[in-house]
């Protein structure tokens, strides 16, 4: 008996919580993907290269290009936030973006870069305040 | 020597495949004889791999840049310190670190166990060289360490310099022997379960492995933590970033599997559950290993394509198929003995425990593999951020931390009702208290903080009349002065007392986390000299700047070219309270493309922030200068036309100097975080809980608590 | 260094092989000498687990026994209840302290048993403690 509440219990919280990843979730997109797929208002991570030559401060918030991997169209993030140490051109990176009036505004303090070493590095990722 | 290093990896897998073979064929026949080979191939191993690694450490001691791992990851300029460390810094070190740090381990364990539990051991033994031989196997077939290239290069390319801290090198040590010691567990469940010998003595030989992993594990994640908030540029600890909570995920399990073993130990209930957390737990700290190195998971860690996934993958599934099939197949021998006397009982508590860790496992792992459950079923990868993670860990956290204060009060197997209830009273009353005060003194707007403190303070007080409760009991039956008497106290009881520190220890870091987080005042501001930011009760100004060039032979410092940098005055209320020197350094890249000139400050910029640290706040600088100006870039463009590579150094000073006469506008990040220290010092508590609580107790101590004991037993049939 | 590595890769194989070929080396031996060859599938080996099952399964009754008492004197358990369940406990206890007496005199008839931590109960007069046997118990809890 106790054992059927007790898993009751956990369906219903597995279930509540499925549902919240599915729709708190932001989809990961190239920026190729990006400029066919985005929906104004809707967040998306936004994967790419940063692109040679683009890469801009602007007051107080960083501007830059992202293209996909293999080269190609680049998408211009205004993004505001923490900037990690291994950002640069031609790195990889995350940054969680909206499209708002036909620009892209980078989510403040999302910008992820991954460490061009094959191994451990920093987690660049801003913790949110609660 | 790198052909020795080759050898040694080959005589290494054939000593696994022996001792697989060696040791089944032993456990199948019960021929003493084979079994004790098997064992003593763990033996060998840990030789083997020891001489291996040797070679791997020489090589990059002496420089010889013949050896891609050590071209790829040192240099000459590399100091010693970061040199030996750089053994593990790269994909094939790694493994090698990981296998090496298994045969170790596995060979202590057996030795430990080598009289007693033959038959589990040589199925364990079996399972740990199968494991030892498939990273053996990964190294010789996909990424060797011993790997060269003739004609050796004059120079390396150098640590990577986000690595070149302390912390960080011994980082992957603690985390790796808390991931091998995780298989220790798994391995001799696994034999238990194979060789149908589910018991006390099992329970006995598997307690203090599993709190060796669950130590090291923790004081590898909080180096880990320590490691991201000390030196890195962003000013957390925690980010939920998928390698974070892969480290995380067999801690939980282990933790709930200390727990829920003392229930078993006891009362012979819970079999099923506790194989199953044992198996998860070194199943875990597999896919942990794994999702560093496979590229499946978009996280700052990947390495692109997955070179190593493939495998990996492979022994995952066998690991759980292999679990579960044990499991299903040993159910009849798996069953409960007793039933749970009462539902006010210690062990209720437990269960309880036990289902808000794997509750919170369960969340950490959903989250994590998001991307890939989201792929599989929407055909989108799309992956979720930390508030995600917070809003269902926090409250799990609040469960855990309130739990961990009610456990110490209730007895085990059925406790007195009325007793129970007086025992909350002291308690709940510092719970209380604190949830007054903090209201009274205007802390109102964060209620999931605030209940944080109560629950802690409610641990406080639990704990603390434990102690008092136990020194005072101790005294009337002893003697002595209270020091003594707690002394002894703990001595007699050290896994009670022990943990019961540790729940202080947790208690604490949880306090630390629930302020640094709620309270914390962070600001981003682009300043000019002279000016000031207002960050919380503080006032950072920005008093001048600095620029430094580090001399090529420099084996004290991480070698950047050019360190610029500021110097902060921080106030409070006028008062001075700390002058603080964040910087920013600038790396050779290495890359000719960039000039002569460009190429040396072209590579990686790495923030040495500046961090005033106390036990009630920390004040967290970082400092992100300007250097793309077009007056310094002149100087740049002018310096890779004109300066030839010995000189091009000069370049830089002129660089720096103008950096000094005319700094640019620099972007600075100031954090101020109350109680973070206490994350830290949380911690230290916790590891000296641990350590009490798996310290063997002196024999002395121990024949007599036995005899006196029997003595009880016999004393009490005689009065029956 | 090739010559050096080669030695090495020598003198290391042929330690290997010392270290894994020991047991079988001995057995080996034994069966020549006519002697018996050990054999987990023994009496004296499957009476060594049981006995190290009553053994672990002894510490950890202590072990109940005294937290009982400590619960009992930190105030979580009233005299009465404390009562019952000492009672139990050491009838457990006493169960298996008897099975321990049992193994131990049934093995004292064959003569080839393992050392007991002082016995059970009663004190067998002392045995021959061969010291091949000797049974360590780093582990015994407090």
């Amino acid at each position: 008996m106790r054992l059927v509440v007790a898993l009751s219990a956990a369906v219903v919280l597995a279930s509540a919580l499925i549902y919240t990843s599915f729709s708190a979730a932001s989809p990961a997109l190239t920026p190729s993907q990006l400029l066919r797929e985005a929906q104004p208002g809707r967040s998306y991570q936004l994967t790419g290269k940063v692109a040679a030559g683009t890469v801009h401060h602007v007051g107080e918030g960083l501007d830059f290009s992202v293209a996909d991997r293999a080269g190609g169209a680049a998408i211009p993030v205004a993004y505001t936030g923490t900037v990690p140490d291994p950002f640069r051109e031609g790195r990889e990176v995350i940054v969680t973006v909206r499209k708002q009036d036909g620009r892209y505004v980078g989510e403040r303090d999302s910008l992820i870069t991954k460490c061009p070493s094959k191994y451990k590095t920093a987690p660049a990722v801003e913790k949110q305040n609660y | 020597m790198a052909e020795l290093g080759r050898i040694c990896l080959l005589l290494a897998l054939i000593v696994c495949v022996y001792g697989i073979g060696v040791s089944l064929y032993g456990a199948r026949t019960g021929r003493l004889e084979f079994s004790d080979s098997g064992r003593r191939a763990v033996y060998a191993l840990a030789i083997v791999l020891t001489v291996a690694f040797a070679v791997l450490e020489l090589a990059f001691l002496r420089n010889d840049f013949a050896f891609n791992t050590v071209a790829d990851t040192s240099s000459r300029t590399t100091p010693t310190f970061y040199r030996a460390a750089a053994v593990w810094s790269s994909q094939e070190g790694s493994l090698l670190l990981w296998a090496w740090l298994l045969s170790l381990w596995s060979s202590l364990a057996l030795f430990l166990v080598r009289r007693r539990l033959r038959d589990v051991s040589a199925y364990a033994t079996a399972i740990l060289l199968g494991l030892g031989g498939f990273f053996i196997a990964l190294m010789i077939f996909y990424a060797s360490p011993f790997q060269t290239t003739t004609p050796k290069p004059a120079e390396g390319v150098g640590l990577d310099p986000l690595l070149r801290f302390p912390t960080m090198m011994i980082h992957p040590p603690m985390l790796y022997s808390g991931y091998t010691l995780c298989t220790i567990p798994l391995a001799f469940a696994a034999g238990a379960l194979l060789a149908r010998r589910v018991d006390a003595d099992w329970i006995r030989a598997t307690r203090r492995f599993a709190m060796a992993a669950w130590l090291f594990l923790g004081i590898g994640i909080l180096l880990g933590a320590r490691w991201s908030y000390s030196e890195l540029g962003w000013g957390g600890y925690w980010g939920w970033d998928a390698v974070e909570n892969a480290s995380l995920m067999p801690w939980l399990t282990g933790t709930a599997f200390l727990h829920s073993l003392m229930i078993q130990e006891k009362r012979g209930m819970l079999k099923v559950w506790n194989v199953s957390l044992v198996l998860a737990t070194g199943t875990l700290a597999i896919m942990g290993t794994f999702l560093v190195r496979s590229g499946i998971l978009n996280s700052i860690h990947a390495f692109g394509g997955a070179t190593l996934g493939v495998p990996f993958v492979v022994l995952i599934g066998v690991l759980i198929a292999g679990s579960i099939y044990l499991v299903v197949s040993r159910r009849e021998m798996l069953r409960s003995e007793h039933r749970l006397d009462s539902l006010l009982s210690r062990e209720s508590i437990f269960l309880a425990n036990n289902l808000v860790l794997v509750a919170l496992c369960f969340v950490i792992f959903w989250g994590t593999y998001f991307p890939l459950i989201s792929e599989a079923f929407t055909g989108n990868e799309a992956s979720v951020g930390p508030p995600w993670f917070d809003r269902y860990t926090v409250p799990l956290a609040l469960m855990l931390v309130l739990l961990s204060g009610i456990g110490p009060v209730i007895a085990w197997r059925r406790a007195t009702l009325a007793n129970a209830r007086r025992n909350f009273v002291v308690p709940l009353a510092c719970g209380a208290l604190t949830a007054l005060g903090l209201l009274a003194a205007g802390v109102t707007q964060k209620p999931l903080a605030l209940a944080m403190f109560c629950c802690a303070a409610f641990v406080f007080g639990s704990v603390g009349q434990e102690f008092v409760r136990g020194a005072r009991a101790r005294r009337a039956m002893a003697g002595g002065a209270p020091p003594a008497a707690l002394l002894g106290l703990v001595r007699r009881n050290r896994r009670r007392y022990g943990g019961y520190v540790v729940h202080v220890g947790i208690a604490v870091l949880f306090v630390g986390v629930a302020a640094s987080s709620s309270f914390q005042h962070a600001v981003e501001q682009r300043l000019t000299p002279g000016s000031s930011a207002r960050v919380g009760a503080y006032t950072v100004r920005y008093v001048r700047p600095t620029a430094a060039i580090t001399p090529k032979n420099d084996t004290a410092h991480t070698g950047s070219t050019l360190d610029v940098g500021a110097v902060l005055d921080v106030s409070k209320g006028g008062r001075h309270v700390a002058t603080l020197r964040p910087s920013q350094g600038f790396y050779d890249s290495g890359e000719p493309a960039q000039g002569t000139v460009g190429h040396l400050i072209g590579g990686q910029a790495v923030s040495h922030i500046s961090m005033n640290g106390g036990l009630t706040r920390d004040v967290w600088t970082a400092i992100a200068p300007d250097i793309s100006t077009p007056a310094l870039q002149r100087i740049v463009s002018v310096g890779n036309r004109t300066l030839p590579a010995d000189e091009a150094g000069v370049a830089i000073g002129v660089l720096a100097r103008e950096y000094l006469k005319n700094p640019p506008p620099a972007q600075f990040h100031f954090i101020v975080s109350p109680l973070v220290m206490w994350i830290w010092i949380g911690g230290l508590i916790v590891f000296g809980g641990g350590l009490i609580a798996i310290w063997p107790t002196p024999s002395a101590v121990r024949r007599r608590v036995a005899l006196r004991s029997r003595a009880r037993a016999s004393h009490g049939l005689a009065r029956a | 260094m090739e010559l050096l590595a080669v030695l090495l890769a020598c003198v290391l194989v042929a330690v290997v092989l010392a270290i894994v070929g020991a047991p079988l080396r001995a057995a080996r031996d034994r069966e020549m000498a006519g002697e018996d060859v050990d054999s987990d599938t023994d009496p004296e080996h499957q009476a060594a687990y049981v006995r190290a099952e009553l053994e672990a399964a002894r510490e950890a009754k202590y072990l109940e026994i005294r937290d009982a008492e400590l619960d009992l004197r930190t105030g979580k358990l009233s005299r009465a209840d404390y009562e019952a369940v000492d009672g139990v406990l050491r009838a457990e206890a006493l169960e298996l302290l008897n099975r321990l007496q049992a193994l131990d005199s049934g093995e004292g008839a064959e003569g080839g048993g393992d050392r007991g931590e002082g016995a059970g109960g009663a004190a067998m007069p002392g045995r021959p403690q061969p010291a091949r046997e000797r049974l360590s118990n780093p582990e015994v809890e407090d």
